[in-house]
């Protein structure tokens, strides 16, 4: 069974999408363990080593993405974590979306994304590793 | 035989039947009208089949309605007049015919400075109040120099870190003619400290001050999530607030029992109404513990619902709610003034309605909204700018949010009467039935035990995401039409660049820098002096307020004064449960 680690990091407190996401993934079958808001880098990735999960999904609204994302890659390479896959969700503008996959970031879901598609790829990226 | 009470006193019936066109046509019974109606369904309707219908919450919606939806409806009793219990109609005698509501955009980005200037463009574009939203890490009681909240310094409002954030950000406007609107939860007591502080500097007293503090703990656990401390010591705060206000600041409305956030994280119609009463119960309940009199405090408390697209539900809702606040207040609170049973609304336009793309379509969507707004008879109201679907507002998209509401509110005349729509058929009928199930949700909130209650067990969280859920699925499948998104897709326009709002990337620097130099110029025994006290204060019942004055009148920053609240009330840690 693929376990997913939903995290909701920031101060941002609109988890709705982070949430509903979490809902689909677990309705398509999959383990899903959802932070709860307010995480930082380090309770993210502690929580995905600790819980073994197959992939990270990130939900950020507030325009912080990119900074996060940075900060989040290089802990996990420091952590030594960076084999666990991450994909980011939110109000992402295109523009910034090679940005997040240069900086090691699998897939990016920006607002509008289906569950059916979000379902899909989380299965793809774990089960082609 | 039974009469449709708007009507005229059916005559006796050995007058006969009102002859069709006769001049008693007004005077068809209920049976006459239910009679026909069967004829018609069977004839006209049968041939022009339709498919079901149904409001956003799940009611369903007949094709026409006519008075033989209002059996049980009684004028006096259900509508009465405006300004008059149940307020139904309207808190106001007069409503939009002698002024329009208050016009109050959320504004507050970046630092003070910044802010300052854009509250002073929106007062002179003739803006009425001010509506100040705070950046995240003041709502949650961080300092701006806190490695972990960086990022989110001056981003989705102002950095309010001590006095002198305050100070610079109410430079200039008068305090005593301006009321203000704060979005401030946890940390409310320390922003209401600062600004009777600041009014104190412009020789303003207390007593003259006037605004709103939202001040609603509750439904920051459900959804919007800036809570600090866990539950019942958050509510104890509330209460300090209610109780420090009542007699010294008087003219300040203390809390904003709100509904709107709620919705906006998924829940329906039925849902918001019924939990912003129930919360509302609680926070009154907490009140009356302390021996306050409900009309010592209930006349300053305000609600704060949404109006959005699925326009006569919305309508319905907010008219249905404020009879069921008049009856609460009345019956089970034993209010007598007539003031504690008004509920005075401050009305938000959707936002999870709004589009990222074709964003323009927005100031379309909240025109609408505003138009709700407006029939469901707001006090005060805030529409979204078009570009909020991704970003804060810039000054061109908040100025044509107020030129919205403006033009609603001085071209059209849909203000010179009160309560237009009252009366419809399917609008009467439609609130009788918001009525009845909102009522049915308050009753089993408090079968549950109440909402505190159900609030730490997870049971309205999961209800809400339940019902997100299932509309996030009804929007993906198209059977929820977004223009633009699901339907009449323009291909190319899915191209198009979403521009967010430019942050100075040396905001938090500069944040900091302010800080540090209040930090060396103040006198720091003193306000270690002062957060003593509170902390001693915190372990006692006593109100906090006052120590709270105490400690920002000696510069003792946000962070400061929440962490020694920490070390007293703990943090509150979410547990999820999907």
């Amino acid at each position: 069974m693929i376990r997913v680690l939903i995290a909701k990091p920031g101060l941002d407190g609109h988890d709705k999408g982070a949430k509903t996401v979490a809902v689909a993934l677990k309705n398509a079958g999959m383990e899903v363990i959802y932070t709860g808001r307010r995480q930082s880098v380090d309770q993210i990735i502690n929580a995905a080593i600790q819980e073994g999960v197959d992939i990270i999904g990130l939900s950020i609204l507030s325009g912080v993405h990119l900074e996060i994302a940075e900060g989040l890659m290089a802990k996990m390479k420091e952590t030594g974590a960076e084999g666990i896959p991450v994909v980011v969700g939110g109000v992402i503008p295109k523009k910034d979306i090679p940005l997040l996959k240069a900086m090691g970031v699998r897939e990016v879901f920006p607002v509008g994304s289906t569950f059916d598609e979000i379902v899909k790829v989380v299965k793809e990226i774990v089960n082609k590793g | 035989m039974q009469r449709f009470a708007c009507l005229r006193e059916a005559a006796p019936a050995e007058a006969g039947h009102a002859g069709v066109g006769g001049e008693r046509a007004e005077m068809n019974s209920l049976d006459d009208i239910r009679k026909k109606r069967g004829e018609w369904e069977k004839g006209m309707l049968a041939k022009n089949p339709v498919s079901p219908a149904k409001t956003t919450s799940g009611i369903g919606v007949d094709v026409v309605y006519t008075p033989s939806d209002l059996e049980d409806f009684d004028y006096l009793r259900d509508l009465g007049f405006p300004g008059e219990l149940p307020f139904t109609r309207g808190v106001y005698p007069t409503m939009y015919r002698g002024n329009p509501w208050s016009m109050r955009q959320y504004a507050g980005f970046a630092d003070a400075e910044e802010s300052n200037r854009r509250f002073k463009y929106l007062l002179e574009q003739g803006q009425t109040g001010l509506s100040v939203a705070f950046d995240l890490p003041t709502q949650m009681g961080f300092d701006s120099d806190n490695p972990m909240v960086r990022a989110d310094v001056g981003r989705v409002g102002v950095a309010v870190d001590t006095l002198r954030d305050m100070e610079i950000l109410f430079d200039g406007i008068p305090l005593d003619k301006i009321t203000t609107s704060f979005t401030i939860n946890a940390t409310a007591a320390i922003i209401l400290a600062m600004y009777l502080a600041v009014a104190d500097k412009q020789g303003v007293p207390m007593e003259k001050v006037g605004g709103t503090l939202q001040n609603e703990i509750l439904k920051e656990y459900i959804a919007r999530g800036t809570f600090i401390f866990p539950p019942r010591p958050s509510l104890r705060l509330v209460v300090d607030i209610i109780d420090f206000c009542k007699d010294r600041v008087p003219r300040m409305n203390t809390i904003n029992f709100s509904g709107y956030h709620v919705r906006e994280a998924g829940s329906n119609a039925i849902q918001e109404a019924a939990y912003c009463l129930s919360s509302a119960i609680t926070y009154v309940e907490e009140v009356l513990k302390r021996g306050i009199d409900i009309d010592d405090f209930a006349p300053r408390i305000a609600f704060h619902l949404i109006v959005g697209l699925d326009f006569f539900e919305e309508i319905a809702k907010i008219r249905a709610t404020r009879r069921l606040w008049a009856k609460i207040a009345k019956e089970r609170f034993k209010a007598k003034n007539p003031r504690s049973m008004m509920l005075r609304l401050f009305c938000g336009s959707s936002a999870r309605e709004a589009t990222l793309r074709e964003p323009l379509n927005n100031i379309i969507r909240a025109t609408i909204d505003m138009m709700g707004i407006v029939f469901a008879g707001a006090q005060s109201a805030s529409i979204l700018s078009y570009d909020e679907a991704y970003t804060i507002p810039t000054e061109e998209s908040a100025l044509i949010s107020l030129r919205t509401q403006q033009i609603i509110g001085y071209e059209t005349g849909i203000t010179k009467v009160v309560d237009p729509l009252g009366g419809s058929y399917y609008l009467e009928s439609l609130t009788h039935r918001m009525e009845k199930e909102i009522r049915a949700l308050i009753d089993e909130i408090d079968a549950a035990g109440g909402m505190l209650r159900c609030i730490e067990t997870g049971k309205i969280q999961m209800d809400v995401l339940k019902n997100a859920y299932e509309i996030e699925k009804r929007k993906q499948s198209g059977e929820i039409v977004i223009v633009s998104v699901n339907k009449f897709v323009d291909e190319q326009k899915q191209d198009e660049e979403i521009v967010l709002t430019k942050i100075d990337p040396n905001l938090s620097k500069k944040q900091i820098e302010r800080l540090n130099r209040v930090k060396a110029e103040r006198d720091n025994k003193k306000v270690e002096r002062a957060l003593k006290v509170l902390k001693e204060k915190a372990m006692s019942t006593e109100n906090l307020v006052p120590s709270i004055q105490e400690a920002v009148k000696e510069y003792a920053t946000v962070g400061e004064i929440c962490n020694t609240l920490r070390e007293v009330f703990g943090e509150y840690q979410e547990s999820v449960v999907l």
